[in-house]
């Protein structure tokens, strides 16, 4: 199977296999107009199989959450068909507006319009905890 | 402009600042019925609770300040639906300074995020609770003189009491302090908190179902209640509430200079018989309460004798 190359645009690569699709959805990859390709499957010398993500554009959209979903995770930033950036994405210090509480108690179940944020809490065991009650994001 | 939601939030130093001014203010509480005069605070009490509220009331009126307030969710504009961000917006452009507490967890840091004035969490469900602790505090150094190499035994619900964990994280920045954690199974200590507090800085613990095991090794015993508003089911809570009594039978091998602490109010779980010990000293933590938190309003406002 051959997914052209791209000329100015951003590869997700390195996804574990199976978390491409909520990449794509999370990122709201399905509002974009531009050519994106999401590969799954892929075999990979590192890791076995590997999810990849082409965006045929150089988008600013929030790339440290990625983190969250995958370890290994890397970002190529394409430009005049040229890699022009290479980054490694680690465990972000804190996740907004992408998990939910899920204690009953915590104040973000009946506070409106409050920003849903999560703060790594422990890097080695990949926990999350929600900043205002302090419950493990599941 | 500084908060205090959790105990964290304050740096040992702080911790010492606070306990100074708190001892000033028992030794010569004359000197400071002034300090504070003009300026108000608001009590913001979304669920019900004596102790906490009337020791800020009357920590604030002793500061020579002003008080206002509701007592219960049902008197507030909360019973219209009002968000906690909305009620303190408003709240801050009357009082110099909040108290709240709130059934719901985080609720004063939400309270934070939006207020002008300075947010004292008074106990957010059973989240935290950090002026409780700061009481707790200045009890152990008023009775031992000291933070470091005390060996605290933690009774009751460990699970849900918010005022053991708080305690445990405050306790657990002092050199040469071990914890004995004594519950029933279904109340044994969280293990984020075991995991984030004292594993994780190597200090000695060990867990117990007896009390009378391990009562003489304590030099603090801090008893909790268990409480029916942390349990979703009644039938859970009457099993587990009568798991650990204090009576003077139990106190038999007990350290000669052992302080018996308690955050109140107390149920069963202290035979009344106790009270008349010397080493009970629960009545007295109570009345710290009110001078720390006079300590910790000057802090916070920033005014000084």
């Amino acid at each position: 199977m051959k997914i052209d190359s791209i000329r100015n645009g951003i590869v997700i690569d390195h996804i574990q296999a199976g978390s491409g699709m909520q990449i794509y959805k999370m990122l709201h990859m399905d509002d974009l107009s531009c050519s994106v390709a999401l590969l799954r499957n892929v075999q990979s010398r590192k890791l076995g199989q590997k999810d990849i993500i082409k965006i045929d554009a150089v988008l600013d959209i929030d790339l440290d959450v990625l983190g969250y979903f995958s370890p290994n995770i890397t970002v190529n930033i394409i430009r005049d068909g040229k890699l022009a950036e290479k980054k490694h994405i680690g465990l972000p210090a804190r996740i907004t507006d992408l998990l939910k509480c899920k204690n009953p108690r915590c104040i973000t179940t009946t506070e409106q319009g409050i920003h849903h944020i999560f703060r790594l809490a422990d890097p080695a065991a990949r926990t999350y905890r929600c900043i205002y009650c302090d419950a493990k994001a599941e | 402009m500084r908060h205090l939601i959790e105990i964290m939030d304050l740096s040992t130093e702080e911790i010492e600042e606070l306990i100074a001014t708190a001892s000033g203010i028992i030794a010569h509480p004359e000197e400071y019925r002034e300090v504070c005069r003009y300026k108000k605070l608001a009590t913001l009490f979304f669920e019900p609770s004596t102790r906490t509220r009337l020791s800020f009331e009357a920590a604030m009126l002793d500061l020579g300040g002003s008080v206002l307030g509701f007592s219960e969710a049902s008197s507030s504009s909360a019973a219209k639906g009002e968000s906690v961000s909305d009620t303190v917006a408003v709240v801050s452009g009357y009082a110099d300074i909040i108290a709240m507490r709130h059934p719901k967890e985080g609720a004063p840091m939400v309270a934070a995020m939006h207020s002008a004035v300075p947010i004292i969490n008074a106990g957010d469900g059973g989240h935290n609770h950090p002026t409780q602790t700061l009481t707790d505090l200045l009890t152990i150094k008023q009775k031992k003189g000291r933070f470091d190499h005390l060996t605290i035994g933690l009774c009751g619900d460990l699970k849900f009491g918010r005022t053991v964990h708080s305690l445990i994280a405050a306790m657990s920045r002092y050199e040469g302090v071990r914890f004995v954690l004594i519950s029933p199974e279904e109340l044994k200590v969280p293990s984020y908190v075991k995991g984030e507090y004292i594993k994780s800085r190597g200090i000695p613990y060990t867990q117990s179902t007896s009390l009378e095991d391990v009562m003489p090794e304590l030099d603090i015993l801090y008893m909790t209640r268990v409480q029916r508003e942390r349990f979703f089911s009644e039938e859970e809570y009457l099993r587990l509430r009568d798991s650990y009594i204090l009576t003077p039978d139990k106190l038999k091998n007990a350290k000669e200079d052992l302080c018996i602490m308690h955050p109140l109010p107390r149920v069963n779980e202290i035979s009344t018989e106790v009270d008349s010990d010397p080493r009970a000293c629960y009545f007295e933590q109570a009345r710290y309460g009110k001078f720390i938190r006079m300590a910790l309003i000057m802090k916070l406002l920033e005014v000084r004798k």
